[in-house]
């Protein structure tokens, strides 16, 4: 296929990329013109329509309106697979099983911590392990570490982080149940074992952030979200080492067994779910998705502890929500007026069900699941409610964050990272980080516009606005 | 002759590693892999390692051999400085790679950027240069 794909407006926001070839069904594009004018310049289209050759899959190859080039499936893609017929690739969950982020109210405002807040930076720095090859504070026994592959957040609950109350506000309860270590190899295992309760580095971080507007006030306050100015917490990071050896490992198990030939980009190679390999691939990836969810029940609760020394409390930062945004769940959707168990991945992508699915917790079932997009420094994020139209149109998913529209090389050549720091001090935001390079490589200039994302995805549906938040501290690796 | 260049790529480290045979190549492609971590030119010789890896094919076996240094650098906080003595030899199954590195722990050394794993995007395998999209 040529770098020209043939693409079609079918609404203000949907575009389709008619299916042809061997194509099984269209890919459909969720984002505004000024969203798509960036997600036809790169890769995105062909990987999106690459992903509709998948045997199995479901009505079409969705593209959420933050899309853009990944490995196989594009970053923001949403597709689903039939149980019987249908594969599973780890390409379709990504490399950081269980990137996701995880959102803390509190009932401090701005005002109340302004003065103190150089001090909860430099302390979160020193308090939470964060950085390239080096390892966290965590000491565990393998016989430890399996039960939190097997167990994820309920490990971390046991061990003393958190309440139950974090549990039940997260995706999953912050474990899934297919879990089996055994199914992990033993270097993903050595990777694993010292990063637990480890932040990493990149485009991972922790940001003390500002209610910016409130744009829904019933859904709001259902969230514990309830006035401009308050102080919440944003927590983005994954399974670390673990996850990406998980990936390769079952990458190179699917090559060996099934070969790479027949696929449209190597990236996309998978195994019939109902297969030996698939499900071993599901077992292993679960354990994955556990790491990640205790690894950031144990960030949470560092943070608490810090705004704890440093603020005298920390009793009134609940959580909000912790979403998963790169990952394979077997959820039950509509088909044609059916109700079928599908294979749903969400690679870059969010879960965003509406109000009524026993998925979400009771305490959010009647008005719908939050949803956070993580903005980039500098910038805002939102939190967004569910919707039974999601369910409708992408599988119940929507945008995971801003993507990015320009590389870490062109931001190098056009920002250094004092002069992002001193911007960002301009906009009153502190920062703390282990790298210069990484905070020029982050700066916002090289994000999608995350309000043009949080619009589209109100106006389709995929996700409504409920808040903005916006940065008054990050932490980076 | 240089010994890598990193490309344009929006989201990841795409680089092109050069080398007079598909050895020298494969061994630069780590440094270029691990410029995005670290100054590699700043990292003393000072540990010395051999790695090896395997793979069905010429592209299997970059993916694999980058990986093993990926591991190193988790398991061992290792980074390579200078990659010596690769051999790339063809093998029933397909290929197997060997080499010594040198380098040194992180210690103090200041990271600049994250690799998070290797893919097989845009993967090319040419006889001026292998290029490699790395996740960042």
């Amino acid at each position: 296929m040529g770098d020209e794909i043939e693409f079609k407006k079918k609404s203000e926001y949907v575009w389709e990329i008619p299916k042809t070839g061997s194509m099984r069904v269209p890919a459909i594009i969720y984002a505004s013109a000024a969203l798509m004018d960036k997600i036809k310049e790169d890769k995105t289209l062909l990987q999106a329509s690459n992903v509709a050759h998948l045997q199995g899959i479901q009505k079409a190859s969705y593209v959420m309106p933050d899309a853009h080039q990944g490995y196989g499936f594009p970053i923001g893609g949403v597709a689903a697979f039939d149980m019987d017929e249908g594969i599973i690739s780890p390409g379709g969950v990504g490399y950081d099983i269980n990137c996701g982020v995880r959102l803390l109210k509190t009932d401090w405002t701005f005002k109340d911590l302004q003065s103190k807040r150089q001090e909860l930076l430099d302390m979160l720095y020193k308090e939470i392990p964060a950085g390239v090859g080096r390892g966290g504070i965590t000491k565990l026994s393998k016989s430890e570490l399996l039960e939190v592959l097997n167990t994820g957040a309920k490990w971390a609950l046991k061990n003393g982080y958190g309440t139950k109350e974090d549990l039940q506000r997260t995706e999953e309860d912050g474990h899934m149940e297919g879990a089996d270590p055994s199914a992990c190899s033993t270097r993903a295992l050595a990777r694993g074992l010292p990063q637990l309760g480890t932040l990493g580095a990149g485009n991972h971080f922790l940001e003390i952030q500002k209610v910016d507007k409130i744009y829904d006030k019933t859904t709001a306050d259902a969230f514990g979200i309830d006035k401009e100015g308050q102080v919440t917490v944003m927590i983005h990071c994954g399974s670390r080492g673990f996850g990406h050896q998980v990936a390769s490992d079952y990458i190179r198990l699917m090559e060996d067994k099934f070969g790479h030939a027949h696929l449209p980009d190597r990236e996309l190679i998978n195994a019939p779910i109902n297969s030996d390999l698939g499900q071993k691939y599901y077992k292993a990836m679960c354990s994955a998705i556990n790491f990640a969810f205790a690894n950031r029940q144990m960030i949470a609760h560092w943070t608490r502890d810090v705004f704890n020394k440093v603020l005298g409390s920390s009793e009134g930062m609940r959580m909000v929500y912790d979403v998963c945004h790169n990952i394979a769940k077997f959820e039950e959707h509509d088909v044609d007026g059916k109700k079928k168990k599908l294979c749903i991945h969400r690679k870059g992508a969010t879960r965003s069900f509406g109000p009524g699915r026993i998925e979400i917790p009771e305490v959010y079932r009647k008005v719908g699941q939050p949803v956070m997009l993580p903005g980039s420094m500098g910038t805002a994020s939102y939190v967004l409610v569910g919707t039974k139209k999601a369910e409708e149109i992408s599988w119940g998913s929507t945008a995971h964050g801003a993507g990015r529209v320009a590389s870490r090389a062109w931001a190098l050549k056009h920002y250094r990272g004092e002069e992002v720091k001193k911007h960002l001090e301009e906009m009153d935001i502190k920062v703390k980080a282990g790298s210069w390079k990484g905070l020029a490589e982050e700066c916002h200039k090289v994000y999608k516009d995350i309000d043009e994302v949080a619009r589209v995805s109100t106006n389709l549906g995929l996700g409504k606005k409920v808040a903005r938040l916006v940065p008054i501290g990050v932490v980076k690796g | 002759m240089k010994k890598f260049d990193i490309l344009e790529h929006t989201a990841d480290g795409k680089f092109r590693a050069y080398g007079k045979n598909l050895e020298e190549q494969f061994g630069n492609a780590v440094l270029a892999m691990f410029s995005f971590m670290f100054k590699v030119e700043e990292v003393k010789p000072k540990i010395k390692k051999e790695v090896k890896a395997a793979g069905k094919d010429e592209k299997a076996l970059l993916y694999n051999w980058l990986e093993e240094f990926l591991v190193l650098l988790d398991l061992d906080a290792f980074i390579p400085s200078k990659i010596k003595e690769v051999k790339i030899t063809k093998t029933d199954k397909g290929f197997e790679i060997k080499g010594i590195v040198l380098g040194d722990k992180v210690g103090e050394h200041k990271h600049i950027g994250s690799v998070k794993a290797m893919t097989y995007a845009e993967m090319e395998i040419t006889d001026k240069y292998v290029q490699v999209v790395v996740d960042l």
